[in-house]
């Protein structure tokens, strides 16, 4: 955290970063004719909060899939932290430190709040299947994972329904239990989609708390996407917007809010 | 009233972990499990044991193994006969021409061919969903079944295709005299082929069973079972949390394999006494399948009831006709309202009760919690 | 290769072309009901053996079973006819409304005399009397719950018993009529009693319930008429016919041309009615379908019934060629690598998937299986064909692509 040379979270939090951590540089993805995505390029500082914004359609859940592996782009590259790691797939992203989050939650309709946040540390156990299936071998391994979920879960005030099957949880519920799920992982990155679509307003600001407490207390470069310009304008550090598949603007989030371009593509021309 | 879980505090992460959180029911396991170690022994009836028991075991084991695969990592498979065989030819041919190695080394020896198998089978799983995939298990079931109908060196050119479990005893032939075990002759007891109790064999299957199902669980409530679990929920979101498809379904198909092929080689050597393809034919499939419907997808217990359910059913049907009188039902009637009572149970519990017996169970448990007192 | 092994390779093929063909029969009631509402219909082999079935028995039966028929059916039509009646006259308080009210919408109750007297025909081995309740219950309960109509089951009811008191001569028409009757009955009653409640289910849960119908229909058809081998002569001659030296099946042929009758009947209803328009709307999306007003329930029945036409006509060209037995039910497993192969949703793909699993069985069979593995291999290779080609192309030849969203 020392290259966040966190002012206080008052005023504009305006901070300091000097380490890149993502780089995306003219990534192109389409789907037969519909170009998704054009030459987008951006980059993410260790240790940010770094939102991509625009309006329906921009292309903002293509570019999150194609960080997370789901989509190969068909020309660009993305560096995480030096490397290349444009053609992984998605199981390869995850164990190299990135987890995410679905605008339509993906959680796992048949297990417990517990068990899906704990399927969030797979990537983590050292066990195996013969050393679970014998139990004893294991299940040190298997009780130091559940201390730490149980850390997310206190972390994420959930307590009271760490049995419940997540599929009987209301969605403001489920979407928290989602964010547990990537937080399991310890990420490097935490990728969001929408996290705060459909909520209330009291909901909404309790996940902005979460996804701010997340990046202060473990110093995860957290990436979303957001509709609500407030929010991401209070929490961001840097904002792309994109349009139409184009990056349209890019910058910190004072520069963006004025930007010519993109209070066209949010109001219309004029 | 009796069944309180009140006052049961878990102090640590492995008590509230445990396979039986309350000791209600970790009692009741222990006294049930006694029973069915001592019990039908000591009745010495051939039939409980050998009929109803030993097939509910075989076939319970079985049915463990498709749901691992189907109930927990949710990939359809209509090939469990064809596993099953794998297990039991492999077996028979193990015993038949290395006598030396103990019973129970065969058992896991011939899971671990019919896994080979399995994984061989699963492969397609990575690109093929749902029914498609369905129906390409169908092709190990039948491919299988014709590879040991036509190569007789499977059944050692038995005329008419059986495979007749050989004696063999529990440390295998090495026990015999002038040989390395010698020392455990007077322990060891014939556990296949015509010689040998019904008790032996009834306890011998009795403690693979429990034992296999007690490894399942285990590894159902670990890291394992939750992969398979998310990989059935929601493949993409496995994937993007860092689970390995391939990998993941190819072990589900490998263990469920190898639980279905020491089904099998149980079914030769401790059930029947010997077996011929058409044991494994594809009806035979489809009542596992059928099993675990009713008895509980995603339930290891569930694999159990389903199984005690389907074995039970033919001779609860075959009192209720003779009941009716001699003759009021033939042979042929009966089978045929056995297809219907098979089939409308099935629909029934598909359309009320898509958890099976398992659900059911845990809903009597609930109720029980609060009996006589609801309030 | 010489001009005679050549002519062999011909027949070979043409020969697995056509019983591929036959294949496809079995296939297209699978791909209708799929293509409407998403379920794989494994009972689609036991209709085709309960079509068959009650068809050959039906020319069979001896003239009490017309005669119980004939009057049961009256007086079903008298008692609907009645319950109309007194409906229209508006009787309140009358008991006859109260009782027609409250029961006569009760599918239960249908069902629970429907299965008394299935068990009454096993216990008195299947008499003539309780089969001619079966046809007549079967169709009634048809009518009252997939139908839901007084005036329907009047007609049709009417219709049967003039069919079976009047028309004694032409015993292979009467007994088609009613088969019809009876197999459409069946087919749409399964979709209203048994699946439409399980809609919100798992795909993979419906079909299993279907497998655990094809139990119950197999048990039913089997215990309700009898489990013998019955020949089963539509009057097509089973001899080969000599085209340059090369023999083909004549029955293989009339077959193939009664499939491409069959499949251009069904294009033609599906490209230029109303109702195949409103299909085709409901296959794309359920929910989109409902929202501009298709009615979702009345298609599904249209389908289902289309599908016993299909699951009758198959039994029927399978039956005079195997003989009415059994074993006609197991052809659903020949039918399943064809659409696997063929993709789902595709009507086209059923012909082309069953021509290839029928010509590559016989190929293989001939020219492989025989001479170097001891013969037998049509029980596997189409399964491994199948999975062959879906590691190729997940969803089939003409499936629609499967494309994930995340």
């Amino acid at each position: 955290m020392d290259a966040a040379e966190a002012q206080s979270h008052e005023t504009e939090r305006v901070r300091q970063f000097k380490d890149l951590i993502l780089e995306v540089d003219g990534v192109f993805v389409s789907f037969g004719g519909v170009k998704a995505l054009q030459n987008v390029g951006f980059s993410v500082y260790k240790g940010e909060i770094f939102s991509i914004i625009g309006p329906n359609g921009a292309g903002k859940t293509s570019m999150l899939n194609v960080i997370s592996g789901f989509y190969k782009p068909s020309a660009g590259s993305i560096v995480f932290d030096g490397r290349d790691r444009t053609s992984a797939s998605p199981e390869q992203v995850a164990r190299m430190g990135f987890a995410r989050t679905f605008q339509n939650i993906a959680l796992f309709k048949g297990m417990s709040t517990l068990d899906n946040i704990m399927t969030g540390r797979i990537v983590k156990v050292k066990s195996n299947f013969l050393k679970e299936a014998l139990y004893y071998p294991a299940r040190n391994d298997e009780v130091a994972q559940r201390e730490f979920v149980e850390g997310i879960i206190d972390f994420l005030e959930i307590q009271s329904i760490r049995k419940t099957p997540v599929g009987k949880l209301p969605y403001g519920l489920q979407k928290r239990v989602e964010l547990g799920r990537a937080l399991a992982m310890e990420p490097e990155i935490l990728l969001l989609d929408e996290p705060m679509a459909g909520m209330n307003l009291e909901e909404k600001e309790d996940m902005a708390r979460f996804v701010l407490d997340v990046n202060d207390e473990f110093g995860t470069t957290v990436v979303l996407i957001e509709h609500d310009m407030g929010v991401v304008m209070d929490i961001s550090d840097h904002v792309v917007v994109l349009d139409h598949g184009e990056r349209i603007a890019y910058g910190v989030p004072d520069e963006v809010r004025t930007n010519k371009d993109v209070i066209r593509a949010y109001l219309g021309e004029h | 009233m009796f069944y309180r879980e009140v006052g049961q505090y878990k102090s640590s992460y492995p008590a509230d972990q445990a396979i039986f959180p309350l000791s209600n029911d970790r009692i009741g396991v222990m006294i049930i499990l006694l029973i069915a170690f001592i019990w039908p022994p000591l009745s010495g009836s051939q039939y409980l044991m050998g009929p109803i028991l030993t097939q509910l075991l075989v076939f319970g084991l079985a049915a463990l193994g498709l749901n691992l695969l189907t109930g927990y990592a949710g990939q359809v498979s209509l090939g469990t006969g064809g596993f099953m065989a794998v297990g039991a030819f492999g077996c028979y041919n193990l015993v038949l021409r290395l006598p030396e190695i103990p019973i129970v080394i065969d058992f896991i020896l011939a899971g671990l061919m019919a896994a080979a198998v399995g994984v061989l089978f699963g492969i397609p799983s990575l690109r093929i969903k749902g029914f498609y995939l369905a129906v390409a298990t169908l092709a190990s079931q039948f491919f299988l079944l014709w590879i040991f109908d036509h190569v007789g060196w499977f059944t050692n050119y038995d005329p008419a295709g059986v495979a007749s479990a050989p004696t063999q005893t529990f440390f295998g032939a090495l026990t015999g005299e002038g040989r390395a075990l010698e020392f455990l002759a007077p322990i060891d007891v014939i556990v296949s082929g015509p010689n040998a109790t019904p008790e032996t064999k009834y306890v011998l299957t009795l403690a693979v069973v429990v034992v296999l199902a007690l490894l399942a669980k285990n590894l159902v409530r670990g890291m394992t079972g939750r992969a398979w679990m998310a990989i059935r929920d929601f493949d993409i979101a496995a994937e993007i949390i860092g689970i390995r498809p391939l990998r993941t379904k190819l072990l589900a198909f490998a263990i469920s394999s190898f639980y279905c092929g020491v089904a099998g080689a149980l079914y030769v050597f401790t059930y029947v006494g010997n077996a011929d393809t058409e044991a494994f034919d594809l009806i035979r499939s489809f009542t596992i399948l059928f099993m675990i419907i009713i008895g509980g997808l995603g339930s290891v217990m569930g694999s159990f009831l389903g199984a005690a359910f389907i074995v039970l059913l033919p001779p609860f049907l075959n009192i209720v006709a003779s009941n009716l009188g001699e003759g009021t039902l033939s042979g042929a009637a009966l089978a045929n309202l056995e297809l219907i009572v098979y089939g409308g149970t099935i629909v029934f519990f598909l359309a009320v009760e898509p958890l099976g017996f398992a659900r059911m169970w845990q809903i009597v448990k609930e109720k029980l919690r609060q009996w006589p007192f609801p309030y | 290769m010489d001009l005679v092994d050549f002519l062999f390779f011909v027949e070979v093929l043409v020969g697995g072309l056509l019983s591929g063909i036959m294949y496809s029969l079995v296939a297209l009631g699978l791909v209708l009901i799929f293509k409407a509402s998403s379920i794989f219909n494994f009972a689609q082999g036991a209709l085709v053996l309960f079509g068959a079935l009650t068809f050959v028995l039906l020319t069979e039966v001896a003239g009490d079973f017309w005669m119980w028929t004939g009057w049961l059916a009256i007086v079903l039509a008298g008692a609907a006819a009645l319950i109309m009646a007194l409906q229209k006259l508006n009787v309140d308080g009358s008991a006859v409304k109260q009782f027609s009210d409250k029961y006569l919408p009760r599918m239960p109750i249908f069902i629970a005399a429907f299965v008394v007297i299935v068990l009454a025909l096993f216990i008195d081995g299947g008499q003539n009397m309780w089969r001619a309740v079966f046809v007549t219950m079967l169709l009634f309960l048809m009518l009252t719950t997939a139908v839901q109509s007084p005036k329907w089951a009047i007609g049709v009811l009417l219709g049967l018993a003039v069919i079976a008191l009047i028309t004694d001569g032409a015993v292979t028409y009467r007994a088609f009529a009613v088969t019809l009757a009876v197999v459409i009955g069946l087919a749409m009653a399964i979709e209203r009693i048994v699946l439409r409640p399980m809609v919100n289910q798992e795909p993979i849960i419906l079909f299993m319930a279907t497998i655990g119908l094809n139990y119950v229909i197999e048990g039913v058809a089997q215990g309700v008429w009898d489990a013998d081998v019955h020949a089963l002569d539509i009057g097509i001659p089973d001899i080969p016919f000599d085209f340059y030296g090369v023999y083909f099946s004549q029955f293989d042929l009339f077959a193939g041309l009664i499939a491409a009758a069959l499949v251009t009947a069904l294009a033609i209803f599906f490209q230029k009615t109303r109702v195949g328009r409103a299909l085709r709307a409901v296959a794309d999306d359920h929910q989109a379908a409902l929202s501009v007003g298709i009615p979702l329930k009345n298609i599904w029945a249209v389908v289902w019934a289309a599908a016993g036409i299909v699951a009758l006509v198959a039994g029927l060209m399978w039956g005079s060629k195997l003989g009415v037995q059994f074993s006609i039910s197991l052809l659903a497993f020949k039918a399943l690598p064809v659409i696997i192969i063929g993709g789902f949703t595709s009507i086209p793909g059923a012909i082309i998937g069953g021509l290839i699993v029928g010509a590559t069985e016989k190929l293989f069979e001939v020219f492989v299986g025989i001479p170097f593995l001891g013969g037998g291999t049509e029980n596997w290779t189409p399964y491994m064909l199948g999975m062959f080609f879906l590691m190729f192309r997940p969803q089939g030849l003409f499936g629609e692509k499967i494309i994930e969203r995340v």
